[in-house]
């Protein structure tokens, strides 16, 4: 008996540039450049050597918090941040779902579609402290900027979001349900929203902690909250205070993250 | 009664999936369609309910063209209609009883089925239902807690719930054990009989179709081959249908099969 001549060896072949000579010259093109790149960042080592000690300053401050000279302001702060978080993300997922729905593909009609997607494409982009400056020269100064910032920046979070998980639905159930004689709106209750409920309080638990976090970033351009404190003890030299704030928002975020992370197990 | 005159579908790819098929299923009658994959059966079913649209021909469900109804008038029209799938289809994360209830979506406004405040003549089929499917005591569960045959229960309890005129019937079977097929079967078959319900069923096993079925109907690529009793389907008929294959075997291989789970059951009863 013989066996026939299969050979013993394998290689994957490769997926996506199937030319060796092609595959060499890409990646020598990309060291290349990628050294080039580099070479260009230019670096002032005598003032990297200054900023050190101001950051061994920062860095002490911060290993020795200083949460009671300024408590008044750092209270007011943080009581600003939440309730900007808060209030935002609730009206900002209360915005996002119709959005969302209308920026499926498999529900909303082509015009729907294009007007949706464009609104999310808007807010995705414009990143949150350009808003922020934008709506702080417009409202001034003070949380109402910041939470319709945030409420701003939630809408393209949350209905980008949703509106993929919404065109990943599992459509046999649509069908059933369209098949009973249901209306697009019961379409949505009982064959869509059911399968995208679990994701959709996830991402929003989610957004949650996101627009804590932004709310700090956001408060140093003016639009109030707990970043508004940390710049002004920043800017007064008061790396003890700054160093409080960071450690209470570490910690609020660490509360956040482990709480929504309890929470959405819980709802699987 | 359902009447098909010259139903043709032809997707935009260009593949035509049904061609020229003229069919009448009168009340009360149980049609088997069956025909090998992508002979355009499931085509066939959806064509009716409009969950495909047809490219020509008439779909007479009574008096009325289906085929010519607007958005509002054929959902209402699609009340008449129950459907059961090949997956059971049912909302996973819904329970039993919301599955149920979904079959009245038709019926009522959309507040009522928003705040599931549903009439109670609704609420008490639909328990009705439930019970006569043997499924009464798991109402307030999730149904992706059910097995296969459960979910197929359900999935014919919501179809019930619309009151139809005419089931249709996607493989109800083809993602079930050959004894819970069996059984399913049986429950469809003595429903359809209790109600002189018409239904079209799809499905992939022969014997399954010749032991349930009133009528069968034959279709390749998309045209009526064969119309005929289930006594009629010979070999010869087969043969036109799905092309050569060994068919004695197949009974075989099937005889084989019931007399296993008859086997099976006389043990399972020897032990109770």
């Amino acid at each position: 008996m013989t066996t026939p001549a299969y050979p013993t060896t394998w290689r994957r072949p490769p997926q996506i540039v199937k030319d060796r000579r092609w595959r060499v010259a890409l990646q020598i093109g990309i060291a290349v450049y990628l050294v080039l790149a580099i070479g260009t960042v230019e670096v002032n080592w005598s003032r990297v050597y200054e900023g050190l000690e101001r950051g061994q300053r920062f860095i002490m401050g911060f290993l020795q918090p200083d949460f009671t000279s300024r408590w008044k302001d750092i209270g007011k702060g943080l009581s600003e941040s939440l309730t900007m978080t808060l209030t935002s993300t609730v009206i900002g997922v209360i915005i996002s779902v119709p959005i969302g729905i209308g920026a499926a593909r498999n529900l909303a009609p082509r015009g729907v579609y294009y007007f949706c997607r464009g609104i999310i494409a808007v807010s995705r982009s414009l990143q949150e402290i350009i808003i922020a400056i934008f709506l702080v020269a417009m409202f001034g100064f003070g949380p109402f900027a910041g939470f319709l910032t945030l409420s701003f920046a939630t809408i393209g979070f949350i209905a980008k979001l949703l509106a993929d998980d919404i065109e990943e639905i599992d459509p046999t159930q649509v069908e059933a349900i369209r098949a009973t004689g249901g209306s697009w709106g019961q379409l949505v209750n009982y064959a869509v929203q059911p399968q995208v409920m679990p994701r959709l309080i996830g991402l929003s638990l989610y957004r949650l902690d996101i627009n804590f976090r932004e709310s700090a970033v956001i408060g140093i351009v003016g639009a109030g909250g707990i970043g508004a404190t940390l710049n002004t003890a920043i800017d007064r030299y008061e790396y003890d205070s700054a160093g409080a704030i960071l450690l209470i928002i570490i910690g609020l975020v660490m509360v956040a993250e482990y709480g929504s992370s309890y929470l959405r197990k819980f709802l699987q | 009664m359902l009447t098909l005159e010259g139903l043709s579908k032809t997707y935009k790819t260009g593949e035509t999936a049904l061609s020229d098929v003229t069919l009448e299923v009168p009340k009360g009658q149980i049609m088997g369609l069956i025909g090998p994959s992508g002979a355009g059966k499931s085509t066939l079913i959806r064509c009716i309910n409009r969950l495909v649209e047809p490219t020509s021909g008439k779909v007479m469900l009574g008096d009325l063209d289906l085929v010519r109804l607007g958005k509002r008038d054929l959902r209402r029209q699609r009340r008449r209609i129950g459907m059961i799938f090949q997956e059971y289809s049912l909302v996973e994360r819904l329970t039993v009883m919301e599955n149920v209830l979904s079959g009245r979506l038709g019926y009522v406004p959309f507040w009522r089925s928003f705040l599931r405040k549903f009439p109670g003549a609704d609420i008490q089929r639909a328990y009705q239902l439930l019970d006569r499917v043997g499924l009464i005591d798991h109402a307030d569960k999730r149904a992706d807690a059910l097995s296969g045959g459960q979910r197929q229960r359900v999935g014919i309890a919501r179809a019930l719930a619309q009151d139809p005129e005419l089931l249709l019937v996607d493989e109800p079977t083809a993602s079930l054990d050959p004894k819970t097929s069996r059984q399913i079967m049986r429950l469809l078959t003595e429903i359809c009989a209790e109600r002189g319900l018409p239904a079209i069923v799809n499905i992939h096993d022969v014997p399954l179709a010749q032991q349930f079925m009133q009528r069968i109907v034959g279709l390749r690529a998309g045209r009526v081959v064969f119309d005929g009793p289930p006594g009629e389907l010979t070999e010869a008929a087969l043969t036109t249908i799905y092309g050569e294959e060994d068919w004695n075997a197949m009974r075989q291989g099937d005889e084989e099969q019931a007399e296993a789970e008859a086997d099976a059951r006389a043990r399972i009863a020897a032990l109770a």
